[in-house]
């Protein structure tokens, strides 16, 4: 198959099997240089099984995956760290590459983490260790971000900062973004496209082709259609750092 | 007092001690005292291999620790038995072997207790080679895996997911194991070559807050249990391989010390 210029990660077809058991089937996407792709879907519906089959975690799976790109930054959902490692907060960050002192520094500020710079670790807050994980996988400036839920356990308004972030970063770096999100607000806002999950690809295409897709509806049920109707009434406000609400 | 074997000796465990410094690091950080010990215990067919058939004792016990290595592997892919039951079983049939093997062996002379817990007397010049220039080598290996190996323990998915290839390292690691095992056995002895992988790097982990600070610490560590164990041998006319572990449990026993006060500072 060829490769569409922008392309930096492509699945066709592409699906996992476990103990005879299908984690996820059939998806097919592609993930193109400064475009967000997200993926959405119920609890189990194979959002995190996609990603890791996209970054090649998964290896022996059904269909094909196509990446272009060996510049990856990856948030996982989970992570288990033995705690038992000596290790601090700069030293997680020069973990998969080496990186400038204050190409660092910087991606610490952005996430808001600059002073845990020489904590541990293993004594970081659910929230804090969150931010952490989000700079060091923006601070080596990949080609393609795959993030899993990355602003899970971030207080409110440092959520809508950080989802501004990484549109910003999306845009300044060029990159390509997979994410995954349950925050379908956001989702709707800020994306490019969307792939609605559940076991397979139960619907695809730009926000507003799935919010009007009703097997998207079934799935999402009352809270997709008040998101579908914040959609539609144009963006007419921002969020500031500090969570106010602006006015264009 | 200082004898031509015993300047030998200090300078042999030296250079263990710079290479098992940081290799211990790992073995403690990815959970592999185990592991270890059961190439460890390999290496006495290792040796029995080298008398019959007149290999150099380091090259023999590399191979067959490497090939324990394998077979560890591929047990662990095709039986349903828990990890520390397969090291258990291959680590004493492969010295239960050893042992028969040396009964056989009527004609050679075997110094058990000296293959079992080091002897500085039997430190050759061309041992010194072969411990310098070997572990010159792995120290190399070793930093050229670095990043790999430490990304993927710290967490496999992502080294996966960044490209480091972690499987490939964790290879490398393995054979770079039964290496050092390899080198350190005449002055160590198999009982106890684990010890000077672990002992020195539990104790910098005591004192240390990231992860090149454990692995400096642990180096200095083995070289100050090397020339403390070296002397108290020399003096008390003990085995090499326990004094140097003693010495290295005394200064883990002193780093304690530090816990204590950091534990306090919190309260
Ligand atoms: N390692 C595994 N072995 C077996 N089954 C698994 C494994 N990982 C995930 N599963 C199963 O695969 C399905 C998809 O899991 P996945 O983690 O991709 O869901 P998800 O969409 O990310 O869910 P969530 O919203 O809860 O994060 C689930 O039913 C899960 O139980
Ligand atoms: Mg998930």
């Amino acid at each position: 198959m060829s490769r569409e210029n922008n392309t930096l990660v492509k699945l066709n077809n592409a699906g996992f099997k476990q103990n005879g058991k299908w984690l996820v089937e059939g998806v097919t996407l592609a993930v193109e240089k400064g475009k967000i792709v997200t993926l959405i879907g119920p609890n189990g519906s194979g959002k995190s099984t996609t990603a890791k089959i996209a970054l090649g975690i998964y290896k022996n799976i059904e269909g094909s995956v196509e990446k272009y790109t060996n510049k990856v930054g990856y948030v996982p959902q989970k992570i288990s760290i033995d705690w038992t490692l000596p290790i601090r907060v700069q030293d997680f960050m020069l973990l998969t590459e080496n990186i400038k002192e204050e190409k660092i520094d910087e991606a610490l500020s952005l996430t808001g983490v600059i002073h845990l710079k020489n904590k541990s670790l293993g004594n970081l807050s659910g929230g804090e260790f969150q931010r952490v994980l989000i700079a060091r996988a923006i601070c080596k400036k990949p080609e393609l971000l795959v993030l899993d839920e990355p602003v899970q356990g971030v207080d409110y308004t440092g959520e809508i900062a950080l989802y501004e972030l990484i549109k910003k970063i999306s845009d300044s770096l060029h990159c390509g973004i997979l994410l995954i999100s349950h925050d379908l607000h956001t989702v709707m806002t800020a994306t490019d496209y969307v792939v609605c999950l559940n076991g397979h690809v139960c619907c695809s295409g730009s926000p507003m082709d799935v919010a009007r897709n009703n097997e998207y509806k079934t799935l999402f049920g009352e809270q997709a259609s008040k998101i579908l109707s914040v959609y539609e009434h144009k963006h007419d406000h921002v969020h500031s750092d500090e969570g106010e609400i602006k006015k264009n | 007092m200082f004898d031509d074997f015993f300047i030998r000796a200090l300078v042999a465990g030296l250079g263990i001690a710079l290479v098992t410094g940081p290799l211990g690091c790992f073995v403690v950080w990815r959970r592999l005292s185990y592991f270890g010990d059961t190439l460890a215990h390999s290496a006495l067919l290792g040796v029995t291999m080298a008398y019959t058939l007149e290999l150099n004792i380091a090259l023999s016990v590399f191979i067959i620790s490497s090939l324990i290595a394998l077979i560890l592997i591929q047990l662990q892919k095709k039986t349903n038995l828990p990890g520390d039951a397969l090291l258990g079983l291959l680590a004493h049939s492969s010295l239960a072997v050893g042992l028969v093997v040396i009964g056989f062996l009527t004609f050679i002379r075997f110094d058990i207790m000296g293959l079992l817990f080091g002897d500085i007397l039997a430190v050759t010049t061309d041992d010194l080679l072969i411990i310098w220039t070997g572990g010159a080598v792995i120290l190399l290996v070793l930093k050229l895996i670095w990043k790999p190996l430490f990304a993927s323990t710290v967490n496999y998915e992502l080294a996966e997911a960044e490209g480091l290839n972690p499987d490939r390292a964790k290879a490398i690691f393995t054979i770079l194991m039964a290496a050092v095992i390899a080198i350190s056995i005449k002055m160590v002895g198999l009982l106890l070559i684990t010890g000077m992988l672990i002992i020195p790097a539990a104790m910098a982990r005591n004192i240390s807050d990231s992860p090149i600070k454990m692995v400096i610490y642990s180096i200095i560590g083995g070289l100050l249990s090397v020339v403390l164990g070296l002397f108290s041998s020399l003096e008390f006319n003990t085995s090499s391989g326990p004094s140097i572990i003693v010495a290295a449990l005394i200064l883990f026993i002193l780093s304690l010390l530090n816990i204590k006060q950091s534990i306090k500072l919190k309260n």
